[in-house]
């Protein structure tokens, strides 16, 4: 026997609803906790969504925001950030900083005058100093943007929820898209709770987090429709627990290579995307656990109706059903 | 197992060449650059090639593909410009240049309705007042005979200026229909010409496109800056030929009613009042050139259409010996008086020009003027370091990504997982083969998206692999074990990548910017990697089993 690494045991016999007090409490509390946390700290919207400028300084000299702010001081431009950024992928003599700089009263679109005062402003006490990019978003493309945003993701999850009802029952699309929200909402709750700029990017990252979210559970129900057809009289929730634990070793296996990947996003893809990763690591291990834990819950709790007439007929379980003939 | 039919097995190899062929030349990324700048250039010229464009040209080798994926803003550095267009600029001068022809309407009326006067309105909109009443109702029907019928899918059936009464005044302005084929007019036209002066740079691949009703998006990689696109582009480069009433230094003058007063470009302190109203403007012209004048002083040389040649050779038979004012962006270049009635529509500006002011004037008139001014809604600046920075991020971030998931695939998997690593790198090469051919841009969150792809990707193999051993386990001999394996997974497979990719259609559809490069290599990812995981592997797995023919197996 060759040597194989094993996440999983090969047979488990996990109980994946004996806790479920204590799991879907977290969940909701989780989800409760992050509606709050956005609705009292807000995120910490990028340029994207909220106007304004950000530029991206970068000089041979080492930052000192101090200097940079008191630079900048005299300038009127209301509320400025200053942070310095840090990445392992950065040379010795490379200093970056992010200053970002709310838009301006009474201007509607970009202010181009501000960014070439500020950047006199910064030349004069670090002449090294270059700006490698500066983005301005006038007020009125961001509040479309939020907009388009928020369309994207509610559209995605229709377009899910009318999906997996298409090709499920109902109560397998109302536990997928519940799922969802779960993930989405826990990962935009993270963001508020530790204030990371939220911009387009993460957007881009929360509809991944749905397509990624979906699959795994779309996984565990289209088995669980197998096994729905395969044993007629099992309970649903020992059916349910047999189901997870038959892909269980699935679900970790691709958690565990799409983890792989993004951590080594993480580490070596700079620190322009960092955010971006960020949130769809967390959503992969935040989908997992909802997938084993939000999801079949809610079918159970939901109930099925397991008289004959279920979705044997259409198309997708035909092959089980031809497949469950010849196993016989 | 029942074997994949030939002519299957054969598409499958064919595809799989296909990817590795049309990725190549993203490795030689900058050769293979050189070489299609290279080819452009020639065709450009006609086929006539200098000598470093051939050499660039054998850079790589013509029967190679050549296509590559383009590199976004972000990873290549430049500027990305989001304009609106003041569309109303356009009613409003519309609407002045149908004062003439009004007045001249209710002249050839005046025993009915007396004195005619324009009267203050808001832009957009001309009232004119009759000093007798009674004669409004002659005054509407002349002013409507003006209206001609707007020419739009929309617009059937509507005239292009509404025309109405207001007390003693009548209304006039553009109807609804004329104002949205007005709107499309203007567009189009910002467009072309935005093209045409990015392009005398000779910037590579500008994007320029219209976005909603009134908006332009304008990205110009390997630009410094968008202040410098800005300046390229011009807010307002207006050229027009005005009437001039007065010349004076007081900067303070009164200009009078529908009057204006504007600086001169060349004398300090001096100030011409024009006639709001331009004689001809600067979208009446055909061609300008460079040119010397009879003193051998820099000069340009203009042509109107022939609309235009006429209105300026009547406008100067009329008005011999009375100055006129050459009018660009809001100064007067010059000022001559004309000497004689100018038919035929030829002219040429002369000021105090160097040769480099008087080609870049000619450049700007041949270019043509913006209809309308332009505000900038978002503006964002990418340096070129920085998007090598994140090139190299990128790359690290890939292959680091890549060897982690081949070793853990085999960790886990065994000579299976090798199978799948072979897929795994086909389906990238495949990835980057169909994102080059497409002509798709890759950018940062794309990159991230190929590598999201690698992790993804092995999902289905994984399915794939675990169906096997769960075959394997009740068992079932190898063959039929990878045959059930592949068969029964494959409804898993299907139902979560269709859910993948409609996510991705749907970042797509809605995004802008960097989510749409994310959602097309995510997109894309998703469907070559459900490819090659059903077909690829079960390929590579069949022809191993067939070779082989394994009395157990271990996956």
């Amino acid at each position: 026997m060759a040597w194989r690494l094993r996440l999983v045991p090969e047979k488990t016999n996990i109980d994946f609803f004996r806790l479920q007090v204590v799991t879907f409490g977290i969940s909701v509390l989780a989800v409760v906790l992050s509606l709050l946390s956005v609705a009292v700290l807000g995120l910490n919207f990028g340029v994207d969504f909220q106007g304004g400028t950000t530029i991206r300084t970068e000089s041979t000299q080492s930052v000192d925001v101090g200097v940079y702010r008191e630079a900048m001081g005299t300038l009127d431009l209301g509320d400025v950030s200053i942070t310095q950024v840090f990445d392992p992928a950065f040379r010795d003599d490379q200093h970056v900083a992010m200053i970002r700089i709310e838009a301006q009263e009474g201007a509607e679109a970009a202010t181009p005058e501000v960014i070439a005062r500020v950047e006199a402003a910064l030349k004069a006490v670090d002449p090294a100093i270059t700006f490698p990019s500066v983005e301005s978003v006038g007020p009125k493309v961001s509040s479309e943007l939020i907009w388009s945003a928020l369309l994207a993701i509610v559209a995605g999850s229709a377009g899910i929820w009318i999906y997996v009802w298409a090709r499920f029952e109902w109560q397998f699309a109302v536990g997928t898209v519940a799922a969802l929200i779960h993930d989405v909402v826990v990962t935009v709750g993270v963001f508020s709770l530790f204030q990371l700029k939220f911009d387009l990017t993460i957007v881009a990252a929360l509809l991944t987090i749905l397509g990624y979210s979906v699959n795994d559970t779309v996984v565990i129900f289209d088995r669980l429709r197998e096994n729905l057809a395969k044993y007629k009289t099992m309970p649903l929730r020992e059916m349910m627990n047999l189901t997870a634990n038959e892909t269980l070793s699935r679900t970790i296996m691709t958690a565990s290579t799409t983890l792989i990947s993004l951590t080594a996003l993480l580490i070596f893809g700079g620190d322009v995307i960092r955010g971006f990763v960020f949130a769809m690591l967390f959503g992969v291990v935040i989908g997992t656990y909802s997938t084993l834990y939000v999801a079949k819950n809610i079918v159970l709790f939901l109930g099925l109706d397991r008289s004959d007439k279920t979705k044997g007929d259409k198309g997708g379980t035909k092959s089980t059903h031809e497949f469950a003939n010849i196993d016989a | 197992m029942t074997a994949t039919p030939l002519w299957k097995r054969l598409l499958i190899l064919a595809i799989c060449l296909w990817g590795i062929a049309a990725s190549v030349p993203n490795l030689f990324y900058a050769r293979v650059e050189r070489h299609n700048d290279a080819e452009a250039a020639i065709a450009a010229a006609d086929g006539v090639a200098t000598p470093d464009q051939t050499a660039a040209k054998a850079l790589w080798p013509d029967w190679v593909p050549s296509a590559l994926m383009s590199l976004g803003l972000d990873l290549r550095g430049g500027a990305h410009l989001l304009a609106e267009v003041q569309v109303e600029d356009v009613y409003k001068a519309r609407i002045d240049a149908l004062w003439p022809e009004v007045r001249d309407k209710l002249r050839d009326l005046r025993d009915q309705v007396g004195n005619v006067r324009r009267q203050p309105s808001p832009d957009g909109v001309l009232r004119v007042s009759v000093s007798e009443p009674a004669g409004l109702p002659a005054a509407l029907a002349a002013v409507q005979s003006l209206a001609t019928p707007v020419v739009s899918l929309t617009g059937v059936g509507q005239n292009d200026i509404d025309v109405a009464v207001q007390g003693d005044a009548i209304v006039v302005q553009l109807s609804d229909a004329e104002k949205t084929a007005t709107d499309g007019r203007t567009l189009q036209q910002s467009l072309e010409i935005i093209r045409r002066r990015v392009d005398e740079v000779g910037t590579r691949e500008p994007t320029i496109q219209r976005q909603g009703t009134n908006r332009v998006l304008i990205q110009v990689p390997g630009i410094g800056s968008a202040a410098e696109l800005k300046a390229l582009i011009g807010t307002t480069a207006k050229l027009t030929f005005n009437a001039v009433v007065g010349r004076t230094t007081d900067a303070g003058a009164e200009a009078g009613a529908r009057n204006l007063l504007l600086p001169s470009m060349d004398e300090p302190g001096v100030y011409y009042i024009v006639e709001e109203t331009p004689v001809v403007s600067g979208d009446e012209l055909t061609n300008a050139q460079p040119a010397f004048d009879q003193n051998n002083r820099p000069a340009v040389e203009f042509q109107f259409d022939s609309a235009g040649a006429r209105k300026f050779g009547d406008y100067t038979a009329e008005s011999i010996g009375k100055p006129f004012a050459i009018v660009l962006d809001d100064e007067v270049i010059s000022a001559p008086t004309i000497q004689s009635h100018i038919p035929g529509g030829r002219g040429i500006i002369t000021g105090s020009f160097t040769v480099e002011e008087s080609t870049n004037l000619a450049v700007l008139l041949r270019a043509g003027a913006l209809p309308a001014e332009m505000t900038f809604l978002e503006e964002r600046t990418i340096g070129p370091e920085l998007g090598q920075d994140s090139i190299d991020a990128g790359k690290t971030a890939a292959i680091v990504g890549m060897v982690a998931v081949v070793l853990y695939m085999i960790a886990c998997y065994g000579w299976f997982g090798v199978m799948a690593n072979i897929a795994l790198t086909v389906n990238i090469l495949i990835l980057i083969a169909v994102l080059s051919t497409i002509g798709a841009t890759l950018t940062l969150p794309g990159i991230a998206g190929i590598v999201l792809t690698m992790g993804m990707a092995v999902d289905a193999n994984v399915l794939i692999y675990e169906r096997i051993r769960e075959e394997l386990r009740d068992g079932r001999p190898p063959d039929r074990a990878i045959e059930l394996g592949f068969e029964r997974a494959l409804s898993a497979i299907t139902d979560s990548n269709v859910t993948a990719i409609l996510t991705a259609v749907i970042m797509f559809a809605i995004g802008s910017g960097p989510v749409r490069g994310f959602a097309v290599t995510l997109g894309i990812g998703i469907v070559t990697s459900l490819f090659t995981a059903v077909y690829v592997t079960r390929f590579i797995i069949e022809t191993w089993m067939a070779w082989r023919r394994p009395k157990s197996i271990q996956v």
